[in-house]
């Protein structure tokens, strides 16, 4: 093996192949039974109900479903941002419920990286600096380097020291998918994220998603109502009315 | 990836944020406010660090010795024995005021012999015990301190005496029977207080040479000072050894009780520019909570996306307060410079009041200038930062899930707290704190109520219906009031006490400094006149018309001692206070009149009616009442003579005492005190120039004695210029905080008001239905901020007046007219402002900004 490996570079693609199925028996994100019940005024309001969701470790999933399905709800709880009314997450292992709240910050500022529709960035800040934040949290002193390399990696070599309200809306959902991918994360959960865009630059944007997924061997959890989006990713788990329906 | 960063990582990263947010301009109105409270307040700190440090220094010399005892009759031999057999060194002497003559030197130039009255000192060898006296060669000269008094036969005179007499150096004078060298120009003595009598110019001679001149007599008005100094456990003894021997007329000044005039006017400038630095201070801890909360509601979202990439609810916190620490020690930094500057403007302005070369101050202040800094920041930014550390992460995906609400009594409780520990250590007068703080706060509170009402009202279902039927958007502009009431009302409260400080350091200001500058105005009385005797009073007015001078009213003076009090007897020692037991050890100027001196007021009680029998009735200074606890009703005996009367108080008379006109502590109805021996006393105004008047009157009239106190008047009005410059210009600090807190008011419901507008316009609304639905908000705002603060304004300008300046104050009607307007000005102006700025952004934009 490894005399073949030093001899020929098709057996070391052979090697990396192997390891990739390896850790492909790794669950990453694990949700069991999850359900989620809202007081709405005197009643209950039953927004989530009965979700069971395992992925492995490089698996692109895509969650659609009608507006109001609780497409949103789902991937907050997955996040460990929104607190399920049932049921369990875990994370890379880690049990959300059992964690408190600046564990389960941590655990995403390791872990997870987030791409919204409204973008979500700073507006007094740079693109490079909305990019260094989370190193920046995480107390990495190499932050600027890693934050220029990504942001040229998403083709903003150019809009380092632009703030946000002048770039255009494609550009900015790249420095939020730089500012994600910059933090090498096991999980990135997107939501809608070609919402704000129109289809020209939401193209380019998925485009981005799918070769930094593929590059990083990051896992993809995506929220959208987009078919032709979802027949993209490897699974599609279709939500209605907060259950899921195939 | 190391996870949990380090300290040094930390701070670089709460400077970076503190950049990246100073960039984005966030934090400067904030910055200012802490700026101006602390240059504000180690300006006046800086000052009054060099003044007391100066005292300190000077305080033996003010005195002359390190106890002082003052007799108005000679001193019993055995107490001057006394000092010296406690181990003190002693000193003495004589002060009265007498003629001075130019010598014959002037009379070979034809003009005649030049008099002019003086105050004698006499004293004796070893005076004075602590500080030098200075003399020149001549007027104008550098002087040099001196090891003794003047020699026998020698006297030195003051500047004002060489050219009044036309006597350098060398000529002679003549006082009472002799004939003296003058040996030098006095420049500088101890003891200068500005004390009425002292105002004369002095000439100081030889005690050995008095009885030569034969000009003390008995019954002659001289004080008699004796001084001790030495170490400190003796002088203890001694004091108490002599206050036991004290007779009537007599009393020890020491470093603590005697303090000179001059101090006591540096105290009171000291006060007053203490309080406005304070003001400023409480202005600029508003402007601070309101910056605060502006910074929180922009960063709300930016701290939910933190925590969604990894920051920890105490990692933020610890963030937010680096950065405001950070920031707070750098404007602390720039403040106390600043301080440092302006007090170099205060003592500059101050100069003559203080005489002396002041030493450089030390650093405390600027000490006590960041600890005013953090206190205000920490007080009043950190509750409400301490709710960004709370804000849900899942703001980032429902906006709703919000930030956690926490009332503002509870988050500003920490800040008025701090304040009021604050103020009572630097007013250093825990009822004086706390009722600057209680005010304070107070008024905050009773304006947001009258505002929170008044919207409440203007909103409610009755009146929004009959107003709201003639125009849509009166309707919606109501119905916004009713929506925003809260906001709204903390906005107009937060308008209105800007406003209300603007206005009272603008208007109300001026009126006050002119009110006070009427007080001693420059035609005010310069000479008095003593001893004018009955028969006297024809001829006298007879000579102020011939020499041209407008006869001026003559007071009729009896001099009588109290002797009890509600049929108690008086005993000095019943009295607390020095004042007070000199007071009532001191013969009364009793005078009398028909009708209230036209100079004087009514405070309490009712004047005498016109004749009918004897009214035993007594009117009363209400200051010296208030000093010996005197009340209407109460009943007092003095002594006149051999003759004794008893009269009650009926009327309470307010006085100013440094208008320079002739008061009196005690008048009664001249049926009382018509057949007691009087003489008369007047003051009057003598122009520039006309000084040979009075050398006429001496010479016709060779009984009475005549006060120059034009100096009195000419220092008293100096003193009151600088300080009106020196609180002006602290003022300005007041002024600066006032404006930060409007602006920072104004700015306070901008987003809030942006968010809206797009809304509206995405459902359709037209721009002249928006801005004409915030015109109808803004107007009412703005009336009813105007409206609060001419009232706030017009209130506290009469509160200070009474209280401080102890002045009657007229309403000015210009307040009454520009304070509304300015209200309104305020409002348009951000008005037009925000519906500019609404207006010109696309809807979608500007949701896409704020969603
Ligand atoms: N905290 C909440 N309180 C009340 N209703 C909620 C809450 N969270 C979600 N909902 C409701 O649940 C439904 C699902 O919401 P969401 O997850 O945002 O749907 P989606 O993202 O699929 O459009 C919606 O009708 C929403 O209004
Ligand atoms: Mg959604």
């Amino acid at each position: 093996m490894l005399g073949a490996a030093k001899a020929v570079p098709a057996a070391a693609m052979a090697t990396m192949d192997a390891n990739q199925r390896m850790i492909e028996t790794t669950t990453v994100l694990e949700a069991r039974g999850i359900g989620k019940t809202v007081k709405s005024g005197d009643r209950d309001l039953v927004i989530l109900r009965d979700i069971d969701l395992a992925v492995t470790q490089g698996d692109a999933v895509a969650v659609i479903g009608a507006s109001g399905s609780g497409k949103s709800t789902l991937l907050a709880i997955l996040a460990g941002l929104d607190q399920p009314s049932t049921g369990q997450v875990r994370i890379d292992g880690a049990d959300l419920s059992a964690l408190d709240e600046d564990a389960r910050a941590e655990l995403r500022g390791r872990a997870v990286g987030f791409v919204f529709q409204s973008f979500q960035l700073l507006p007094a800040l740079t693109a490079l600096e909305n990019v260094m934040l989370p190193l920046e949290i995480a107390g990495d002193p190499a932050a600027e380097d890693a934050a220029r390399a990504m942001l040229e990696r998403v083709g903003l070599a150019e809009r380092l020291q632009h703030y946000p309200k002048h770039l255009s809306g494609g550009e900015q959902q790249r420095v939020a998918l730089a500012r994600a991918f910059v933090v090498r994360p096991k999980l990135l959960l997107a939501d809608e994220p070609t919402g704000s865009l129109d289809a020209e630059s939401g193209a380019g944007v998925i485009q981005l998603i799918f070769d930094l997924n593929r590059e990083s061997g990051t896992t993809l959890v995506m929220v959208t109502h987009d078919e032709s989006l979802a027949q993209r990713c490897k699974r599609i788990v279709r939500l209605a009315a907060g259950r899921i329906v195939a | 990836m190391e996870r949990s960063p380090s300290t040094s990582a930390r701070l670089r990263l709460a400077l970076r944020m503190l950049a990246r947010d100073w960039r984005a301009g966030e934090l400067r109105v904030l910055a200012a406010a802490l700026v101006v409270a602390v240059a504000s307040v180690t300006s006046v700190a800086f000052f009054a660090d060099r003044v007391s440090q100066a005292l300190v220094r000077d305080a033996h010399q003010l005195l002359g010795a390190d106890l002082v005892m003052v007799s108005d009759h000679a001193w019993d031999p055995v107490m001057r024995k006394a000092i010296v057999e406690h181990g003190l060194r002693d000193a003495e002497a004589w002060n009265f005021i007498s003629m001075v003559r130019a010598g014959d030197a002037q009379q070979a130039q034809g003009e005649g012999p030049r008099n002019q009255l003086a105050g004698v000192k006499a004293v004796s060898a070893g005076y004075p015990l602590r500080g030098r006296l200075r003399t020149a060669p001549k007027p104008g000269a550098p002087d040099a301190p001196a090891a003794e008094g003047p020699a026998r036969g020698t006297v030195w005179i003051e500047e004002r005496l060489v050219s009044a007499l036309g006597a350098p150096v060398g000529t002679r004078v003549r006082v009472g029977r002799s004939t003296f060298t003058v040996a030098a120009v006095l420049t500088l003595e101890p003891e200068r207080s500005a004390s009425f009598f002292n105002i004369a110019p002095r000439l100081m001679m030889n005690l050995d040479d008095v009885a030569a001149t034969g000009l003390i007599q008995p019954g002659s008005r001289v004080r008699y000072y004796l001084y001790a100094a030495g170490a400190r456990p003796a002088l203890a003894e001694f004091e108490a050894w002599a206050k036991k021997r004290l007779g009537r007329g007599q009393r020890i000044d020491t470093l603590e009780d005697g303090r000179p005039r001059v101090r006591e006017s540096i105290d009171r400038a000291q006060r007053f520019l203490g309080l406005t630095a304070l003001l400023a201070a409480v202005l600029a801890g508003v402007a601070v909570a309101l910056g605060t909360r502006r910074f929180v509601e922009r960063h709300l979202d930016g701290c939910a996306v933190m925590r969604c990439l990894g920051a920890g609810q105490g990692q933020l916190l610890a963030l937010y307060a680096t950065e405001f620490t950070l920031l707070g020690l750098a404007a602390c930094a720039l403040g106390s410079a600043l301080g440092f500057a302006a007090q170099g403007v205060i003592a500059g302005t101050l100069a003559d009041l203080l005489r002396a070369e002041l030493p450089p101050p030390t650093l405390w202040p600027a000490l006590r200038g960041f600890l005013v800094g953090m206190v205000l920041l920490l007080g009043f930014a950190l509750p409400p930062l301490v709710q960004l550390k709370n804000v849900p992460a899942l703001r980032v995906m429902r906006r709703e899930a919000g930030a956690p609400k926490v009332s503002a009594a509870a988050s500003y409780a920490l800040g008025l707290g701090l304040l009021a520990i604050l103020l009572v250590w630097q007013a250093g007068d825990v009822e004086l704190g706390l009722t600057i703080v209680g005010g304070f706060a107070g008024a905050v509170l009773l304006y947001a109520l009258i505002a929170w009402g008044a919207l409440g009202l203007l909103s409610s279902g009755a009146i929004a219906r009959r107003l709201g039927a003639r125009s849509p958007a009166l309707r919606y502009g109501l119905a916004n009031l009713r929506r925003h009431t809260r906001a709204n009302a903390v906005q107009v409260a937060s308008l209105a006490l800007g406003l209300t400080a603007v206005l009272l350091l603008s208007f109300t200001r001026n009126d006050l400094v002119d009110a006070w500058r009427r007080a001693a105005p420059p035609d005010a009385p310069n000479r008095f006149v003593l001893g004018i005797q009955p028969d006297q009073l024809e001829a006298v007015k007879a000579f102020f018309a011939e020499q041209g001078i407008a006869v001026p009213d003559l007071y009729p003076m009896v001099r009588g001692r109290l002797t009890a009090v509600n049929g108690v007897a008086v005993d000095g020692k019943d009295y607390a206070g020095e004042r007070a037991k000199r007071l009532v050890e001191r013969a009364f100027n009793l005078s009398y009149a028909q009708t209230l001196p036209s100079h004087n007021q009514l405070a309490a009680g009712r004047w005498w009616p016109r004749g009918q029998g004897v009214p035993r009735e007594l009117s009363v200074e209400e200051g010296i009442a208030r000093t010996l606890g005197w009340k209407l009703g109460d009943a007092l005996t003095f002594s006149v003579g051999s003759d004794s009367f008893t009269a009650r108080i009926t009327s309470l008379r307010r006085l100013r005492w440094d208008s320079m006109k002739v008061n009196f502590f005690v008048m009664a109805p001249p049926q009382l005190l018509s057949n007691y021996a009087a003489s008369f006393v007047t003051a009057f105004h003598l122009a520039e120039g006309r000084e040979v008047a009075m050398n006429a009157l001496a010479a016709q009239f060779p009984n009475l004695t005549v006060v120059d106190v034009g100096a009195a008047v000419r220092q008293a009005q100096a003193v009151i210029d600088q300080l009106i410059t020196a609180v002006q210009f602290v003022f300005l600090f007041a002024l600066g905080a006032g404006v930060l807190v409007l602006y920072s008011a104004l700015v306070a419901t901008e987003d809030e008001r942006r968010r809206e507008a797009a809304l509206m316009r995405v459902v359709g609304a037209s721009r002249r239905h928006v801005t004409g639905s915030q015109r109808v908000e803004f107007l009412a705002m703005g009336v009813l901020a105007g409206a609060l603060a001419t009232a706030g304004a017009a209130a506290l300008g009469q509160l200070l007046a009474r209280r401080v300046f102890e002045l009657d104050l007229p309403p000015s009607a210009m307040l009454l007219v520009v304070g509304p307007l300015a209200g309104l000005a305020l409002l348009s102006l951000n008005a037009w402002l925000s519906s500019r700025k609404v207006l010109r952004a696309s809807p979608a934009l500007t949701l896409r900004e704020e969603t």
